[in-house]
């Protein structure tokens, strides 16, 4: 079988190899990878960030995804990118795109350069955190800090109650730090679609095909069929189309697979926001290139009046301790709802109302929708409860989770016949858990000039 | 006798994942044009039949859009806490969509 655009077209555009959709979080597959170095592309590619991990990473300033994931596909990406001779870029480092990881990620480059004895490189880094100090100046000055979602504007409160907050880059520190001749790039949070459109815009192909071809490869292979994630696929953008090739020989990129994609993670289908503008893809065609490649034409950029750019903020909210119970009498599974509410209760008696979330999430009912589960009210034959305490302290979250878990056991159901325990304990114990945060800031601020939030910085790597 | 068809039967995918920290968006995709319009019209997925479904108002639909170039229909709920607070069951609201599976179409 020949691999799969291993073939070089006439007149060929830019071709960046997007190996993961998310370095680190599970490790690139390296066959589709290989596959895509032989093809000689002109860039690596990829975004190592989401806000979907919750909001922990950020507010404990910690990545999901472990060292070793991270340095095994950050070591793909640079051995390749230096034997081709080609930039290889990341952005969004470390889940999170904070200072720490962008510092994390930049470490690792020069640690892998040095064990791999590649001949000295540039290797051009940008940050992204906000202090809080100046969203403060903003907002006292009378500047808005937009919600989105339909989130209020950011109070003074919430900004107190903040621990971290990265702004969302766009192209531009992409663009500066390559034209400052950066052989390879470490991010801070930027969009998904900036990494793959800074360097097109530079290269002079058209912004609307450019944002659209950096939205439609920062999932890499989710954007093919059949379904599987981490492997590796090659796009190319011309003046006229953006071409989407998957790597994988199982997997090709094909209409349905690539609109799909394109709605993928975002409310609406249609437009994809970022600083500078959004793109409009309603006009847009798909059409079957060849076998495995999807050719796309027609989104429309469109130029943001107002430079805003969006704050993604996390505050802690205490320490935390889990406890796991099971049961299994039907009579018990009934009326869960009462033994809830005695351990709720028990748990009332000793710390009050207030300085503490104590939450039980009922599996085998509505563990998983909530109040959304059409099926609540036919429970499983056997039923998980996760009890979860939070308070500011840690051993008052663990008295907390410890109390309502033991209550459970001796919760007083009126005609219970098994009367030497009320729940199954998978462990006697409650764990303590990460911390709890949550998500402060969904919001916008605006800036005049959008390489302000991101400074960038360049040094040498390599032997 | 008309009878009816799951949703399952008669879409290629069916998923729901995180929109951002505050939004959970829906996707159902079909594989062939007659599927993507009988569904559509059947309105088995309509704004009305999604609040009963998911038990929720209109106002927490945020997004409900019939995308005819992936033939697929496209919902976005706003959550009801934002993605990885205390007690929340799906931090990637990935699982969301399974309510979807059992849909009864008419044929």
């Amino acid at each position: 079988m020949n691999a799969p655009t291993a073939q070089v077209r006439a007149n060929r555009g830019l071709r960046i190899l997007c190996p993961n959709g998310h370095l680190g979080f599970a490790p690139t597959r390296e066959g589709s990878f290989n596959i895509g170095l032989s093809a000689t592309p002109d860039m690596i590619a990829c975004d190592s960030g989401s806000c979907d991990c919750g909001p922990v990473p950020l507010g404990s300033d910690t990545s999901t995804s472990p060292l070793a994931w991270q340095t095994h596909d950050i070591e793909l990406m640079l051995v390749g990118a230096r034997k081709l001779g080609v930039p290889m870029m990341i952005g969004s480092a470390g889940d999170t795109g904070t200072n720490s990881r962008v510092d994390r990620y930049v470490r690792i480059i020069q640690e892998l350069a040095v064990k791999h004895n590649l001949p000295r490189f540039k290797l051009g880094y940008f940050y992204s955190e906000v202090p809080k100090d100046l969203v403060r100046r903003k907002i006292s000055s009378g500047e808005a800090v937009t919600g989105l979602d339909s989130r209020p504007d950011l109070t003074l409160e919430e900004l107190d109650a903040t621990d971290q907050i990265v702004a969302v880059a766009g192209v531009h520190p992409y663009m500066k730090l390559l034209d400052m001749g950066a052989d390879v790039i470490i991010g801070g949070r930027s969009s998904d679609c900036a990494i793959f459109a800074a360097p097109a815009i530079r290269k002079g192909y058209p912004e609307a095909l450019a944002y659209y071809y950096g939205k439609i490869m920062e999932c890499a292979s989710f954007c093919a069929e059949p379904y599987g994630g981490k492997e590796s696929i090659i796009g190319e953008i011309t003046m006229e189309d953006v071409k989407v090739t998957a790597m994988l020989p199982e997997q090709r990129c094909t209409i349905a697979s690539v609109a799909a994609h394109s709605m993928y993670e975002r409310p609406n289908p249609y437009y994809e926001y970022f600083l500078g503008g959004h793109i409009d893809m309603s006009d847009c065609v798909y059409e079957q290139f060849d076998e495995r490649t999807t050719r796309i034409t027609g989104p429309r950029f469109v130029p943001a009046a107002d430079l805003r750019v969006k704050l993604e903020g996390a505050g802690k909210v205490g320490e935390r301790f889990v406890g796991i119970v099971g049961v299994r009498d039907p009579y018990t599974i009934a009326n869960i709802d009462q033994v809830i509410a005695w351990a709720r209760n028990e748990v009332r008696a000793r710390f009050g109302e207030e300085g503490y979330q104590l939450t039980f999430t009922v599996y085998g009912r509505d563990g998983i929708m909530g109040e959304m589960e059409p099926l609540r009210d036919h429970p499983g034959h056997e039923l998980c409860i996760v009890v979860q305490g939070v308070a500011k302290e840690r051993d008052r979250a663990e008295e907390i989770c410890m109390t309502a878990f033991r209550q459970m056991f001796y919760a007083r159901l009126p005609n219970v016949k098994g009367t030497a325990g009320g729940v199954a304990f998978l462990l006697d114990e409650v764990m303590q858990a990460s911390p709890a945060y949550r998500w402060t800031l969904n919001h916008t601020m605006r800036v005049k000039d959008p390489m302000e939030l991101f400074p960038v910085h360049m040094i040498e790597a390599g032997v | 006798m008309a009878g009816t068809i799951p949703l399952s039967e008669l879409a290629k995918a069916i998923r729901s994942k995180n929109a951002g920290v505050d939004k959970i968006t829906f996707d159902v995709i079909f594989r062939d044009r007659a599927n993507f319009e009988h569904v559509r019209d059947s309105g088995v997925i309509s704004r009305a039949a999604i609040c009963r479904l998911f038990n929720v108002p209109d106002t927490r639909i945020s997004d409900h859009v019939e995308f005819e170039a992936a033939l697929a229909i496209k919902f976005t709920l706003f959550r009801k806490a934002p993605s990885g607070s205390v007690g929340d069951g799906d931090v990637f609201g990935s699982q969301q969509y399974a309510p979807l599976l059992g849909v009864e179409v008419p044929i």
